[in-house]
This record gives C-alpha cells, sequence and structure tokens, in this order.
C-alpha cells in the first residue's frame, strides 16, 4: 500500500530577552546552577508573577513576520503537572487566547519549488529549570536558572509531507527569528528545540491516522533522521497488522530509533485554567505599528531584493539570505567591488568552503568582507589572476594580512608587462622545434601545449589573456 | 454530573493528595455538592456570553525587559532541605 506521511512541528524558541518573562533574573546561558533563579522562579509563597514587555514584543514581531493575526487580547493559562524542574506544580503558557494566530511561511524543496506551510499559532509560555540525574547518590539535582526563560511555541499546521519538507520549514523558521532577532536561534544551546507531531495515513485518505509526537529533537539533521526512522516504525506497525498508540517518543540518535518516554498510566491531564495571578494582555494597532517599524528586512524580502537588484539566480538568492551574517557580509563584499556575480562566488566558494572547514560562523570568518572585496578588487584590475587568487584567499585566512600584502608577500602578482611576456614565450618556442613544426603544419591542438608551458614559466602569474595573444602572433610566425 | 469514587482517585492522584478510605465517602459527597450547584450554574443561557479570564476589569501591567534581580543563592538555599554544587537535591525523577 502507499502511504502519505503528515506531520507538523512544535517549535520551541527561546526569546533572546535580558530578564525572564514574569521576573527580573537574567538568563544569560551557562552561569552557576541556581545563580539566576530568583524568589519568582523558585515559586516562593507570597510572589507574583509580573510579565515582561520584551517578551512580549519579540512575540509580536514574530507574528508580524509571518503575516499572522496578532492576539490584541491574549490571556495566560495554567498547564499543572508536577515535576521538580517546575517548582510551582504549573506551567504559565496560553491556552484559547495566543499572542499569535493563523500565519504562513514560505518554503524552498531541494528541487527549488515552492511551498506554503501554514503555521496555526505561536503562544507564549515559562521554560522550565534542568534535571541533571546522575552523580548524586539516588537523588536528582535541579538547576532552575532556566526557569522562567521566555519561550514562544510556534505550531505549525499538519501540512509537511515527508522529512526534507519537516526540515525546510525548521531552517525557515530559524532563519526568520535570527534575522529579527528574537532568538540567538542556537539550537546545540537549547535555544531552539522542536517536537514532531508524526502519522501515516494510505494514500488518497483524508482522515488522520494516530500519531505519535517525537520530543525534544535539537539538530537540523537529527529531525531529518527522528521523522524517517518513527515513519518508516509507524508503517511497519500498521501493515504487522498492528496499531499505533499515540504516545510521546523519544529519538535516540546512538542507535537511531524512537522509543516510548512515558508510562501511560494516566493519560496526561492538564487540567488548563486561566491564571489567576496574570491579567490579559492587551495590545493596540499603535503598539503593533510601533513594532512592524522596527522590523528588519525579512528572508522573502531580501532574496527578492538579490534577485532584482543584483541579478542573482533564485537559488544563489536563497542561499545568500538564508543567514542574516551572510547576507550582510555579502553585501558588503559587493560595496566594495561592486561585482554581485563574483562576490556571490566567492562567498559561496572559497568562504563557505573555509567556514565549513574551521566549523566557523561568517560573523567571526578570518576573511573579513572587506579584505575579500579587497581580493577580488585586484581580480578586477588584473593583480592575481583567478586561479592565484585562491591562494591570496587562502594566506588572508592563514593571517598573512590583507590582499595586497598577501601578494606581495607570497609574489603572487600577475605579469602583464608584455615585453617579460615575450620573452619566456621566445625561450619556450625556441625550446619546442618540434610542437612549432607541428603547429605550423595546422595541428592547432598543440597551441593548449604552449599556453601550459609559458604559464609554467611564469609560475602561473603570466596573464592568461595576454599570453594567449602574444603565443598567437608568435607561432604565427 | 458526578463523580465516582475513581474518578476521584485520578483527580486526586493528579493533585498529588492522599484521600484515605475513611475521608473518601464525605469527599466524594462535598465535590457532588459542588457540582450539583455547578449543574444549576448550567442552566443560565451564556451563549454569546466571552468567558471571564479574570473577575477585575483590568488589563496586565508589564514591566521593562531588565534585570533587577542579583544573585541570592546561599540565601535561598539555606532554607532548602539538600543542595550540593549550587543545585537543588530532590527524591530522583526519571521519565
Amino acid at each position: 500500500m502507499e502511504w502519505e506521511i503528515v506531520i507538523g512541528l512544535e517549535i520551541h524558541v527561546q526569546l533572546s530577552t535580558q530578564s525572564k518573562i514574569f521576573s527580573g533574573s537574567a538568563t544569560r546561558f551557562g552561569a552557576e546552577p541556581n545563580s539566576q533563579a530568583s524568589l519568582v522562579d523558585l515559586a516562593m509563597p507570597g510572589t507574583l508573577p509580573v510579565f515582561n514587555e520584551g517578551a512580549l514584543r519579540k512575540a509580536v514581531a514574530f507574528g508580524l513576520a509571518i503575516d499572522a493575526d496578532i492576539g490584541k487580547r491574549s490571556v495566560f493559562d495554567r498547564k499543572n503537572y508536577f515535576y521538580p524542574d517546575s517548582p510551582k506544580g504549573y506551567q504559565i503558557t496560553q491556552m484559547d487566547h495566543p499572542i499569535v494566530g493563523k500565519g504562513e511561511v514560505d518554503i524552498v524543496l531541494d528541487d527549488g519549488s515552492h511551498r506554503t506551510i501554514g503555521v496555526t499559532r505561536a503562544h507564549l509560555e515559562e521554560d522550565a529549570g534542568k534535571s541533571l540525574h546522575e552523580d548524586f547518590e539516588g537523588m536528582s539535582g535541579i538547576d532552575l536558572n532556566r526557569a522562567g526563560t521566555p519561550l514562544l511555541e510556534i505550531v505549525s499546521e499538519p501540512e509537511l509531507r515527508n522529512a526534507k519538507e519537516a526540515v525546510a520549514y525548521l531552517r525557515k523558521i530559524h532563519s526568520i527569528v535570527t534575522y529579527i532577532g528574537i532568538s540567538d536561534g542556537n539550537m546545540a544551546e537549547g535555544s531552539m528545540r522542536c517536537d514532531a507531531n508524526v502519522s501515516v495515513r494510505p494514500k488518497g485518505t483524508t482522515e488522520l491516522g494516530t500519531r505519535t509526537e517525537i520530543k525534544n529533537v535539537n539538530s537540523f539533521r537529527f529531525v531529518e533522521k527522528a521523522i524517517n526512522v518513527e515513519v518508516q516504525r509507524h508503517i511497519d506497525v500498521i501493515e504487522d497488522g498492528g496499531n499505533i498508540v499515540q504516545e510521546t517518543r523519544l529519538y535516540d540518535a546512538d542507535k537511531n530509533e524512537t522509543r516510548s518516554m512515558r508510562s501511560k498510566e494516566f493519560a496526561n491531564d492538564y487540567r488548563y485554567f486561566p491564571e489567576p495571578d496574570l491579567l490579559p494582555v492587551e495590545i493596540d494597532d499603535a503598539y503593533v505599528q510601533a513594532v512592524a517599524d522596527q522590523l528588519p528586512e525579512l528572508p522573502d524580502a531580501k532574496i527578492a531584493r538579490f534577485q532584482n537588484d543584483y541579478g542573482l539566480s533564485d537559488y544563489d538568492a536563497t542561499v545568500l539570505a538564508a543567514s542574516r551574517a551572510m547576507a550582510d557580509y555579502f553585501e558588503a563584499v559587493v560595496k566594495i567591488c561592486g561585482d554581485a556575480k563574483l562576490a556571490a562566488n566567492w562567498c559561496q566558494g572559497e568562504l563557505a568552503a573555509l567556514l565549513n572547514r574551521d566549523e566557523v560562523d561568517v560573523a567571526d570568518s578570518p576573511v573579513s568582507a572587506e579584505h575579500l572585496g579587497q581580493l577580488i578588487q585586484r581580480i578586477q584590475d588584473n593583480t592575481v589572476s583567478n586561479k592565484l587568487a585562491k591562494q591570496v584567499f587562502e594566506g588572508i585566512a592563514a593571517g598573512e594580512g590583507s590582499a595586497d600584502e598577501v601578494i606581495e608577500k607570497r609574489g603572487l602578482k600577475q605579469v602583464t608587462d608584455t615585453g617579460a611576456i615575450e620573452a619566456m614565450i621566445d625561450e619556450v618556442i625556441a625550446a619546442n622545434p618540434e610542437q612549432v613544426e607541428q603547429y605550423r603544419s595546422g595541428k592547432d591542438k598543440v597551441f593548449g601545449f604552449f599556453v601550459g608551458q609559458v604559464m609554467k614559466a611564469s609560475k602561473g602569474q603570466a596573464n592568461p589573456g595576454q599570453v594567449n595573444q602574444l603565443l598567437k602572433d608568435k607561432l604565427a610566425g | 454530573m458526578s463523580l465516582d469514587r475513581n474518578e476521584v482517585e485520578i483527580v486526586a492522584h493528579l493533585a498529588r493528595l492522599k484521600v484515605s478510605d475513611d475521608q473518601m465517602p464525605a469527599t466524594l459527597a462535598s465535590l457532588n455538592s459542588i457540582l450539583t450547584l455547578v449543574d444549576r450554574m448550567q442552566e443560565v443561557d451564556t451563549s454569546g456570553v466571552e468567558p471571564l479570564a479574570n473577575p477585575l476589569d483590568a488589563t496586565a501591567r508589564v514591566r521593562a525587559d531588565e534585570i533587577t534581580e542579583s544573585n541570592q543563592r546561599d540565601a535561598y538555599q539555606g532554607v532548602a532541605p539538600s543542595t550540593t554544587d549550587g543545585l537543588y537535591l530532590v527524591p530522583k525523577v526519571i521519565e
């Protein structure tokens, strides 16, 4: 039987506020355990939450970025459950009146085609603390620094049809939240976490199959693998005559399998009710407009502009605009050298390879945009050939200085002196009478041999255009 | 609507409350008496009435995104039954 896959993602994004969503504690990552846990975060009796306007503004910015309905009146609710990393015994979240309503994002698939994916909603909530289970002699250690960090939970429609689409959607959300600066998007540090709801149904049917939820998958690669392995499990179970049980599962990257996470002795029953400690949040059009006025250019707009202004292909524009840092770098290079195509090639070629090799972000690139812009200028004014420019790039990356300094130090300056090139050509012709004879008798292919010899004699530094022209003249006799 | 004993046990478990066998009949009776009142309230036609999120006729005041708390860990952990290396220790929990 042919199966259709149905995937929806719930993405938790940590908002990059200075302080927590309901207290004045710092949210810095990696601080000493419990050094950023105040009385509110510890749920001491008598304390009350006060809502952080920074979290509100960032959530509204996201809503505007995905063209969503903004909740002019949003309400916080309590989600009740007991776990020691959430000392109140409930999580403050939003149930029926989220801050962000229906919106949509555009994703680009591998074949270059576009799809629009619906976002059901995005709501504000507080993160839990961390539980550490090792080395405490039968006890668990609790660090509440993360408790109360603002989260925006972004829920997609179940419209994703395979693991690749899910990853493309996740990347798009990552791109949007980092562009608008509401999160650092650092998946390794847990600033962005993803739950995937997966089900399958016979192709052509409309009723949804029973779904399972894969919790907390924390890298783009694992999201794809976890979904693929879970989809296959669903199909295997159903084709063997079994039934999928609705449950939460955990992905084990080492074994590349998912396994059941919670015993279902009692079904989850969170008994939501409106949070009595917080009043409804109301915002007006002026507030929303003020946030809109502060929004930077968004990825889709930038991609369109790169195509229009710089004549880049859809693919090149999409790659370069995927991260704001890369887009800024590219534009800085263009500004210096004035050639968008060359700049795009270098950014996606040598620069991308270097960043990949050294595993550094473009913001920390050892070759600055100024350096690369100058290097391209030296190609344009024929100081170096395209080929030797790669050596200059390596030199800059190795810290040998600017393009001009590396060209000088490594002696890579292109030879454009006609007299010097002619002298080399004369030597090559004198040393290879046999080939000269062949060429003159009509064997044009030998020409390449001469070009190679002259370039070799010049250690690659002769201007190839001049070599070609002068050789032709000389060989013609 | 009314609850049976099994449902009361589930609700008690969710709230982490221990209801002894002795207390069960009285607890069941009290809860059902409350639900009888709720049933009467349900008879009122509320179609077209927005559910109330808060009884106060007011909206939230927000605070600026500023760090106003400093590290008071030693003071706060003074009342904790057990700590180590800055962590609060609790009976082991593993999902």
